[in-house]
């Protein structure tokens, strides 16, 4: 469904991502990780069009976006939650689950898509009226997770969806992004909670340094002495 | 009974516009002279204002750049004023303004903040360096005459631009782009994540102010008769509009109109009165208003209901 070939990005001078390929097949889950500063939400920025690589491709569906502006790459169906979710602090709920629905065939099934958005997250439509400021964290990334879907994509992009959540509502974000999988939606997901992040994956990617150094179905890396020791501690 | 009383109250706001509206259009009829004057004048600064409010406060980019627009309408209605009727040549001073606010646009509307107040005030100066190069080179003149009209004509184009102007901001603000305007201000690149075209809104939202800016300059030229590039591009008319804005309180369309209002006419009475101290008057007026009403007239107008109503309405 994506697919990314020999990716360079540079911020500068500097080359945050070197030669990463990788591949994400149709209702999975995909997760990518690495620690601090490894080039994850560079690489994710590189796919919704909000950097441009310097060489190498992404395809989405057969169709070359790399160069693409942000909002063309939703408009073909790839949805991106940025980290801490960045809801409009100033709108209401509601206001920003419509802003989610902006691109013109997504405003088109708005009212429909509200609904399945608010029967996954009654807690958004108790709240509809409230400024989104005054939710808490959790309902935030919730908030923000619902706005992404109101876009109706295909691939939904993840980016430290757990940062700064307790560990229940950790757990309640994953169950919740399994659930989309399981409609589905493609996930990928970039996560420094590199066991949980496993859990939960079909298949994983770690990035270190900007570069792919492995991958595989979660349950080998889960195995692997070099993921146990650098990202598990065991 | 319930419904009826619903219903009324939405066609409330409506109806009262309406009434206005009609009393508007009487007045030159019942008040010829002066009192027209004065009203096209305040309608001049509702114009400069609310096109100000209808792209800088959504987005939060400060623009200074209105008096820039203004003037580029004011010269096109000198240029063009006896050549083409009336009309024709107020659309060509909006469209003239929308064309150069696409250009600036194009070119600056990535800068954020203070880099964006700071190059549209730049703008307003070049432009009216470059006129007076022009013309002195070219024309041998620095200024030029218009042919007055009456000031009833006057009046009644610019209640006309302002119509239009508060029709055009009243559907952008219900539909799905006014919302947009306002994401932009709050997270621009979550805004860009969810689908909307950042570049593209905000060049066409600041083109859309520009032609209202650009109609009013063109009608105001020929109450002036006389305009040079100092005139023509003075940066008060880029002060103007944030300050009332500002002392009217943005969170509401009613909140600009209404500073402009009242910030003009109390403009128009502090320059006969005290034409000496005005601007000292003004200033303390603004020092004042800005300490004690962080939230402009509407903020006042809100603590006032409160009161009266008691505690109910604590949270509109």
């Amino acid at each position: 469904m994506l697919e990314i070939r020999d990716l360079c990005t540079f911020y500068g001078k500097v080359q945050a991502l070197w030669n990463v390929s990788l591949q994400i097949n149709e209702a999975e889950i995909v997760a990518l990780v690495g620690s601090n500063g490894a080039g994850k939400t560079t690489l994710l920025n590189t796919i919704s069009g909000l950097l441009r690589p310097a060489s190498g491709h992404v395809f989405f569906l057969g169709q070359q976006i790399d160069g693409l502006p942000p909002h063309a790459v939703v408009e073909l169906g790839i949805s991106h939650v940025p980290e801490g979710g960045r809801v409009f602090p100033e709108m209401t709920v509601r206001e920003n689950l419509e802003m989610g629905a902006y691109p013109y065939q997504a405003w088109q099934h708005r009212g429909e898509t509200l609904e399945q958005v608010y029967q996954m997250f009654p807690r958004l439509k108790e709240r509809e009226k409230q400024l989104a400021r005054t939710l808490s964290g959790g309902e935030r990334q919730m908030l923000a997770i619902g706005r992404c879907l109101m876009s109706r994509p295909k691939l939904c992009l993840f980016d430290e969806p757990s940062y700064g959540l307790a560990p229940l509502l950790v757990a309640e974000i994953f169950r919740i992004i399994q659930g989309l999988r399981d409609q589905g939606i493609t996930v990928f997901l970039i996560e420094q909670n590199v066991r949980r992040a496993l859990e939960i994956a079909d298949r994983a990617y770690v990035l270190e340094n900007g570069r792919i150094c492995m991958e595989g179905p979660c349950a080998e890396l889960l195995e692997s002495d070099h993921v146990r020791k650098a990202y598990l501690g065991l | 009974m319930n419904a009826v009383g619903v219903d009324l109250k939405k066609l409330r706001a409506p109806a009262l516009l309406l009434v206005l509206l009609l009393l508007l259009i009487a007045l030159p009829h019942a008040r010829p002279g002066y009192a027209v004057v004065l009203v096209y004048t305040i309608l001049m600064y509702i114009v400069l204002t609310v096109s100000w409010v209808l792209f800088s406060a959504p987005t939060g980019y400060v623009s200074l750049a209105p008096a820039a627009f203004f003037g580029v309408g004011i010269y096109t209605s000198a240029i063009l004023g006896m050549k083409l009727p009336l009309p024709v040549v107020i659309c060509i001073g909006g469209l003239a303004s929308a064309f150069l606010a696409l250009l600036v646009g194009a070119l600056t509307l990535r800068l954020k903040g203070i880099y964006f107040a700071i190059f549209t005030f730049g703008l307003v100066e070049l432009i009216k360096h470059f006129v007076l190069w022009y013309e002195l080179k070219y024309t041998g003149t620095r200024g030029r005459f218009l042919l007055p009209v009456g000031n009833n004509t006057i009046y009644y184009v610019m209640l006309a631009i302002l119509v239009a102007l508060l029709l055009t901001t009243y559907f952008i603000k219900r539909s799905k782009y006014g919302l947009a305007l306002q994401s932009i201000g709050e997270d621009e690149e979550a805004a860009a994540h969810t689908g909307i075209n950042v570049t593209l809104l905000k060049i066409i939202t600041f083109a859309i102010s520009a032609v209202f800016t650009g109609a009013a300059g063109a009608i105001w030229a020929i109450r002036l008769t006389y305009i040079d590039p100092y005139i023509a591009f003075d940066v008060n008319n880029s002060f103007m509009p944030v300050l009332m804005a500002i002392f009217g309180g943005l969170g509401q369309l009613y909140g600009p109109i209404l500073g402009a209002v009242v910030f003009s006419f109390l403009r128009e009475v502090l320059i006969t009165r005290f034409p000496y101290y005005y601007m000292l008057l003004i200033g303390t007026i603004l020092l004042v208003s800005i300490l004690y009403l962080p939230n402009g007239l509407v903020g006042l107008i809100q603590r006032w209901r409160r009161r009266i109503w008691g505690g109910q309405h604590a949270n509109t």
